[in-house]
């Protein structure tokens, strides 16, 4: 009888296997983070070709964006990316705002950039959390949870929602900060750098992290660009392409930053570079913070932004009240949205994640393209995962950090 | 960004119908030529990053009549030197398919593939078209202006009926 | 001499003889005082609810001290949380893992997706996860609070309690 030892030595003798093995991954898979199934054909342990298969999770929010108007739609964006949620409402208002060409005020553009990056915060914890986990550092995840938890109370007070915030509106914010929240924020962005070195130690000496991340998953910088690669994939390898320095929008023209850089383009370059954006992103909470005051006492909501939608029945008994700055009524009032098209992007925690709008000039968009940085990578998973072992394919899905609701929509 | 716009206007006269000065400077181009136009861009003037690629659907639209009824967006980034162009090509619907740039540019792959299932654009030269969000055996292309918000019972697709009905029993 | 004089109850129905290594119950108490002890739900995360069910589980709210400890594979579970927006292409293979469990199992509908559809009333969304499973506990809220899942969590463990005649044939 052939021991199995036998049985390998002859396999790996012959030139190539017989014919490759296939196997499905997901949807119901504890590390796809989501509902991602991938679809892998093998030659032995090595993965030969790799076809991700997604829509598991596709709610048709460009379509149903069609049908609200453009206030209603920014609750849709909470959905998108349910990490970060007010990126994805910032993206949203950034791109609305342009069609409308509403001015937003400081003390708004500054309370957007707080929430931003604590979003940023917010979501490489978790992209660590789950990362690690997969992996295989438990400690990481509970350590990491436990600050997010932090954040996620501080956003509470903020807008009263732990992750659906919808906390930015067109022309501005929902409303102010309190003195509460400040001091919390003060509190936080004074004791967060310590953790940060928490949690490096526990992973960056490790021996089993190192091994699995170190050289896996390499993408060139040319390639990186073609295959549409952003946020800090793009930037492990090492091209400092950020929205934030390259178009800014927001306040983040007015506060001083580094954008990171990795060198070799693998796994472990792409965690330092996230690992230092969370520095960084303490470091821009705390210069908004310390602006706040200059602003204080201004509106937080620009002028003329439009007001939530009344119903559709005030309209009718009543004797129309005088419009106050631009209302938008379902179809009764002169709407101020003009026609045309705007197209805002913004540098997500995930990536570049860009919106475009049409506008037929009524209160509803004509078309809501949502760009979503998760679509993107998911479509780079076949060429990283090329020659790698099933093994690395976690960590490639690990580390590219998607989510599917990002990417279906 | 003046010189760039003139010299393409120039160069490529019988593929740029018009440019708009809109938030970005917007070419609209014709579909024959356009991968010339598209190729240029790429390798000798550095537009290298592929941001977004999107469908538009003007069925019905009231602002202005378009004699095609699609139109595929186009936006396109240089890296280094900041500038962001959107290219357009309008589709007539009885006619209804487009150059494929999955050739140039990796990210475009999945981009076509999605327009190719939300609005059945298809799409010359990509490798492998096949729809990408929505199942394979459904009927119809969400996004197009036509078709509803929300599915009623007639309308529903079959095999989640099927699904629906066997598993109740 | 009376059963309620030299017993101590230690679990609602369930007495034991002090001293003695014998517990006198009726067999569906016991027995659902265990199944309510130790629910295992199935790690599967769908959308949003996925993150606070993840919540849930770590360090701040902590599931392991009720006895919930979430398992990678239908087979060992007794609990699907379905976590999120079930679109019509996920519904068969939602299906599917409810079918690999093994009995006695039990659905949670978490976030108002999973209850009825939520904001997605569009083409590709099953309008809640009762079309096609036998959903148990309902828990709304986009998404809710993990106080919420540890709620429902509870209130599973009293229908659990509660129940007769439901599973197997022996009752």
């Amino acid at each position: 009888m052939a021991t199995y030892l036998e049985i390998n030595k002859k396999q790996v003798n012959e030139e190539k296997w017989e014919e490759p093995f296939y196997i499905n991954m997901g949807p119901q898979h504890p590390s796809t983070h989501g509902v991602l199934r991938l679809f892998l054909e093998l030659e032995g342990e090595t993965i030969i070709n790799c076809t991700p298969i997604i829509g598991y999770l596709h709610r048709g929010v460009e379509k149903l964006g069609e049908t609200l108007n453009y206030n209603q739609a920014i609750v849709l964006s909470d959905r998108l990316d349910y990490i970060a949620s007010a990126a994805n409402n910032t993206a949203f208002a950034l791109a609305f705002e342009k069609l409308m060409g509403l001015e937003v005020p400081r003390r708004a553009k500054l309370l957007r950039t707080i929430v931003c990056e604590m979003a940023r915060i917010c979501n490489h914890l978790l992209w660590l959390a789950t990362h690690a986990l997969d992996i295989g550092a438990m400690t990481v995840f509970l350590y990491c949870f436990r600050d997010r938890e932090w954040l996620l109370n501080i956003y509470e007070k903020i807008c009263g929602a732990r992750l659906t915030h919808s906390y930015v509106r067109v022309g501005g914010v929902r409303q102010d900060f309190t003195q509460e929240i400040i001091d919390e924020l003060y509190k936080f962005t004074e004791e967060f750098p310590p953790r940060i070195y928490d949690y490096e130690i526990l992973i960056d000496v490790n021996r089993i992290w190192l091994k699995r991340t170190k050289g896996i998953a390499v993408v060139p910088p040319e390639d990186a660009i073609n295959l549409g690669l952003t946020g800090p994939c793009l930037r492990g390898s090492g091209i400092a392409y950020d929205v934030r320095k390259f178009r800014p929008y927001d306040a983040y023209g007015e506060v001083d930053f580094v954008v990171p850089t990795g060198k070799n383009g693998d796994t472990y370059d792409r965690y330092r570079v996230r690992m230092e954006e969370l520095r960084q992103s303490n470091s821009i909470i705390r210069q908004c913070l310390d602006k706040l005051p200059e602003t204080q006492g201004e509106p937080v909501l620009a002028e003329n932004a439009p007001d939530l939608l009344m119903p559709e029945k005030v309209k009718e008994p009543k004797p129309q009240p005088v419009p106050k700055k631009g209302v938008i009524f379902r179809g009764v009032e002169k709407p101020i949205v003009p026609v045309g098209e705007a197209f805002a992007s913004i540098e997500s925690p995930k990536g570049e994640l860009a919106v475009y709008v049409v506008s037929d000039g009524s209160n509803k968009p004509w078309r809501l393209r949502i760009r979503t940085p998760s679509f993107v990578h998911i479509s780079a998973i076949p060429y990283m995962a090329k020659n790698h072992m099933v093994a690395d394919l976690i960590a490639i899905i690990g580390t590219l950090d998607i989510v599917l609701g990002d990417s279906d929509r | 960004m003046e010189e760039l716009l003139n010299e393409l206007k120039e160069k490529f006269s019988s593929v740029i119908v018009e440019i708009q000065e809109k938030d970005y400077p917007t070419l609209i181009c014709k579909r024959t030529g356009f991968l010339d136009l598209i190729k240029y861009l790429k390798d000798e003037k550095g537009f290298k990053y592929l941001i977004d690629l999107c469908g538009v659907d003007y069925l019905n639209y009231k602002q202005k009549k378009f004699e095609e009824r699609f139109e595929v967006v186009y936006h396109l980034y240089n890296l280094d030197t900041k500038i962001l162009i959107r290219l357009k090509v309008r589709i007539p619907e009885d006619d209804c398919w487009h150059y494929s740039v999955t050739p140039l540019f990796m990210t475009a792959n999945y981009f076509e593939r999605e327009c190719y299932d939300m609005f059945g654009i298809s799409f010359k030269g990509h490798p492998d078209l096949r729809r990408i969000l929505m199942p394979d055996d459904w009927e119809g292309h969400p996004l197009r202006k036509d078709y509803p918000v929300y599915l009623e019972e007639e309308q529903e697709w079959k095999t989640y009926k099927e699904f629906t009905q066997k598993v109740k029993k | 001499m009376g059963i309620e004089k030299d017993t101590v109850e230690i679990a609602p129905g369930i007495r034991q003889i002090p001293g003695a290594p014998v517990v006198i119950s009726p067999i569906d108490k016991i027995i659902n005082w265990a199944r309510a002890g130790s629910m295992w739900p199935v790690t599967f995360g769908l959308a949003c609810c996925a993150i606070e069910m993840m919540a849930t589980g770590a360090s701040h709210f902590d599931l392991d001290r009720y006895g919930i400890i979430f398992r990678a594979t239908p087979r060992q579970a007794d609990v699907l949380i379905v976590a999120g927006t079930v679109t019509k292409k996920m519904a068969p293979i939602v299906r599917r893992v409810y079918d690999q469990m093994p009995e006695p199992k039990y659905v949670i509908a978490m976030g108002s997706c999973a209850c009825s559809g939520g904001i997605f009333k569009t083409y590709s969304v099953a309008q809640g996860a009762d079309e096609f499973l036998p959903v148990d506990i309902y828990i709304p809220g986009c998404p809710p609070r993990p106080e919420a899942l540890l709620f429902g969590l509870l209130t599973l463990q009293q229908k659990i309690k509660r129940e007769s005649k439901r599973w197997g044939f022996w009752r």
